[in-house]
């Protein structure tokens, strides 16, 4: 079947170079990509893969130390090197853009009616109160409630999903022939995600724009792209329509990336498998506002009466959006936070153990974070990291026994026993996770709670580390907590799953019976929204 | 925002009461008073000259005595400058010393920021490092270096202005003093705008201005702009309490009739009244910038309104 549409943006040769103190990097190195009126393209790419600099070198808005060469032709004008007079008669009026950061995207000091007319005042002349009634179309149009109110809000007091749609409003405003939407749900809870690509669609349907859809995310693709293209190190590794990519996927990377999507299932340790951690009726309060006279303090329970039961080789699936308090609840298990509720660890009872009476038990319960960047100090040694429990729970170690067990617990994680003595920052994404599990298996622990350990990862090395956890699981026989907002990750590492919504459970059950018939209405809408590719 | 502004109105009273207390004793425990000359007094002279001004009774009662005058304006009479009370002198000197520093503060706060965009707009070029080096001259360099150069330069050799003195009260005889007393805070100004602007400059929402084809001219004078106004905005509120309150080395210098050269004078002479007097008054003044200031943050930053 072939396209009959007109191709509006065609790229040819592109290339953006990064003049940088260890000499000149090339982030695109001479990419060819079609746009046609009307279709939706996706750039789909690990990070790394220069999908943004592609389009931000197109729109000239690369950063200062950044140079675009080639050509990219819209509707025949050469876009690149353009001078920046005549630019700007093309981006903000014929190709827009959204971003991932709804957050910051948008100027904190002007009020969002203002920010979206400020295109159209600049593009179609006019003042701003004349402006002022296509700003209140165009938010009714992307569904923000009480429009009229809410053109005068500043964006700080509205929510990353109202701001994102602000963003839409901002880039429908001048009515534009190519929508750039760069990750525009990746910083969105799963349900607001849906929604946000539901309403591009709709538009899209409605305004007939082309758009490119840069994202990582291939379920997000799959559901909503006509054409992909597959971008890895700077160069597109195959184009094709969606179902071609999908079902007949050519390049050797495109199918490792479809391979990447976590798969397997994590069968139950049985019924009979004693149970080693247990919270009864788990409650965290967290204070609010309250100064130091007068305004009163609230209270704010970010677990409100949560029960769960940890069996020995079980992991349960936590699953919940941002402000659920699964990661709370997590930390009230390890009694990090203070909480109230029964806890019991093995045949002990802990729910009135303070800090040095938890401290014994703290090498079998162990935490492994989010984010890799942050999680490990940047001043010490990979080795001094890994090995700092061992001071605490086994302080006759020797020196050499130390080393040891470090170089085991390296070898466990799949890293170089050589990486001990380098630093964290010389490691990528992946590598320090790896690190950071290392840390907490040099321990032997029982029971370890995984709080988000793969969202800040590619999917490709997300599946390693999966894989890697599940082979420690097996070799240890280890008890995880697995806190995710990412279902697919979840399918694939947990025998029960619970659903967590402010606070409280709303669903729980062995992860099939929840992955195929989830019964409350919250998980049905958590599941559609997942788009599990 | 009045209820804030009453808030703070009120706040300010015990701040007060806190920097008088603190000052009026940290005085009393320094060594000597304001009859110690160098050639002492009679014993029975000294003895009647603290009689009079009742520094023969105790502490506490004196500092009782002067809260309450405080209270109804009346901050008592100088030692040194025997004919006039405290009162009287900043009342004679201010108008000099707020005239001047209002156009110093005017001067440091346009030169400082469109000097500092300047920089900021040509970032790591000649210009920028023309204008940052200057700044470090202007911080580093004292006052008392600056103004006589600036004498030497444009009053003696080239007989351009007049060397000092208030004169008729015309801008030529306050050109000279006024830079003097502006090229510090300019210098401040100037390095805390480029450094707010280049960071502002680099934020989310720049780009995004920039991705929807704004000219130049719009992202930088309205959102960047903006932004990057914010910290040199809080440093407004120190800057205008010391320059309008006189400085004493310029106004020596120069030979002006303000209040700045008293805060000095006074303390060299244990002129205790005087030296609380000064004290208040810029106690006063840094009160009422740091509010004035705030107000005008939450006018520029919604996230800081005070409703």
């Amino acid at each position: 079947m072939t396209d009959k549409r007109e191709t509006i943006l065609t790229v040819r040769n592109l290339k953006v170079t990064f003049t940088t103190p260890d000499g000149n990097v090339e982030a695109v190195k001479g990419i060819d990509l079609d746009v046609k009126a009307g279709e939706t393209i996706a750039v789909v790419g690990e990070s790394g893969s220069g999908k943004s600099q592609t389009m931000m070198g197109i729109m000239g808005l690369l950063a200062g130390n950044g140079q675009v060469t080639g050509s990219a032709k819209y509707r025949g004008q050469e876009l690149v090197g353009l001078p920046l007079k005549a630019l700007n008669t093309v981006r903000g009026a014929k190709i827009t853009m959204i971003f991932q950061e709804p957050m910051t995207s948008l100027d904190p000091l002007y009020t969002i009616g203002r920010q979206i007319a400020e295109p159209i005042v600049h593009h179609r002349g006019g003042s701003f109160k004349q402006a002022r009634t296509r700003v209140l179309e165009l938010l009714e149009l992307v569904g923000i409630p009480d429009a009229k109110r809410r053109i005068d809000s500043y964006p700080h007091e509205m929510s990353g999903g109202q701001r994102q749609r602000v963003m839409i409003a901002m880039a429908l405003a001048n009515d534009p022939d190519i929508l750039i939407a760069d990750e525009p749900t990746t910083a969105l809870d799963v349900t607001i995600q849906a929604q946000i690509l539901d309403l591009l669609n709709k538009l899209q349907a409605k305004f007939g724009m082309a758009v490119v859809l840069i994202t990582h995310d291939l379920g997000i693709v799959r559901h909503f792209a006509n054409r992909v293209a597959v971008m890895r190190r700077g160069e597109v590794v195959e184009t094709g329509t969606t179902a071609d990519i999908f079902e007949r996927p050519q390049a050797d990377y495109t199918k490792m990336l479809l391979a990447a999507e976590p798969h397997g299932r994590k069968l139950s340790p049985g019924d009979k498998a004693p149970i080693i951690l247990e919270g009864a009726n788990v409650a965290v309060d967290y204070a609010t506002g309250g100064g130091l006279f007068g305004s009163s303090a609230g209270v704010f329970r970010a677990v409100d009466g949560v029960s769960i039961r940890l069996k020995e080789g079980q992991t349960i699936g936590i699953v919940g959006e941002s402000g659920s308090g699964k990661s709370t609840l997590g930390r009230a298990l390890l009694r990090l936070v203070p909480s109230s509720g029964r806890y019991q660890f093995g045949a002990t009872n802990i729910s009135d153990f303070g800090r040095s009476a938890m401290r014994p038990l703290r090498r079998q319960l162990q935490l492994v974070f989010q984010d890799p960047y942050g999680s490990l100090s940047p001043r010490q040694t990979v080795g001094e990291i890994i090995t700092e429990g061992l001071y605490v729970h086994e302080p006759q170690l020797s020196r050499a026994e130390r080393d040891k067990r470090a170089i085991e617990a390296l070898k466990e994680v799949r890293l170089d026993p050589a990486a001990r003595n380098r630093y964290p920052h010389e490691f990528s994404g992946g590598q320090r996770q790896r690190i950071a599990i290392a840390r907490a298996i040099i321990l032997k622990p029982k029971v370890v709670i995984l709080d988000e350990p793969t969202s800040a990862l590619d999917r490709s090395v997300q599946g390693q580390v999966i894989d890697l956890l599940r082979d420690l699981q097996k070799a240890h026989g280890l008890s995880y907590i697995f806190i995710s907002h990412d279902l697919s990750v979840i399918k694939a590492m947990s025998d029960y799953v619970v659903v967590m919504k402010n606070g409280k459970i709303v669903e729980e059950g062995d992860t099939d019976a929840i992955f195929e018939s989830p019964r409350e209405s919250y998980t049905q809408t958590l599941m559609s929204a997942a788009f599990t590719a | 925002m009045i209820s804030f502004v009453l808030r703070r109105l009120a706040s300010a009273v015990p701040t007060l009461f806190i920097v008088v207390t603190i000052s009026f004793f940290l005085m009393r425990f320094a060594p000597g008073g304001p009859f110690n000359l160098e050639r002492p007094l009679p014993p029975q002279t000294m003895a009647n000259l603290m009689a009079t001004y009742h520094l023969d009774q105790p502490l506490w009662n004196q500092y009782l005595t002067y809260i309450g005058n405080a209270v109804t304006g009346d901050f008592g009479p100088s030692y040194i400058y025997k004919d006039n009370t405290v009162a009287e002198l900043i009342g004679k000197g201010l108008p000099y010393s707020m005239e001047l520093g209002f156009y110093a503060l005017l001067l440091a706060l346009v030169g400082g920021v469109l000097a500092g965009t300047i920089a900021a707009l040509r970032q790591n070029s000649a210009l920028d490092f023309l204008i940052m080096s200057v700044s470090t001259v202007g911080v580093t360099v004292p006052n008392f270096v600056v103004g006589p150069v600036l004498t030497l330069v444009f009053a003696i050799t080239l007989a351009w202005l007049p060397a000092g003195s208030w004169g008729d009260g015309s801008l030529r005889f306050l050109i000279l003093p006024m830079i003097a007393l502006a090229l510090p805070q300019l210098a401040v100004f100037a390095r805390l705008t480029r450094g707010s602007m280049i960071e502002a400059l680099h934020t989310d929402h720049i780009r995004t201005a920039r991705a929807y084809g704004l000219p130049s001219r719009t992202v930088v004078i309205t959102h960047a702009m903006r932004a990057a106004m914010l910290p040199v905005v809080s440093y407004l509120a120190p800057a205008a309490a010391a320059l309008l309150t006189g400085s004493a080395v310029v106004e020596t210098i120069f030979t002006i009739p303000g209040v700045g050269r008293y805060f000095v004078l006074g303390a060299i002479n244990r002129d205790y009244t005087l030296v609380m007097g000064t004290v208040v008054l810029i106690a006063i003044f840094v009160i009422v910038f740091n509010l004035l200031v705030d107000i005008l943050y939450g006018l520029l930053d919604p996230r800081v309104r005070h409703d």
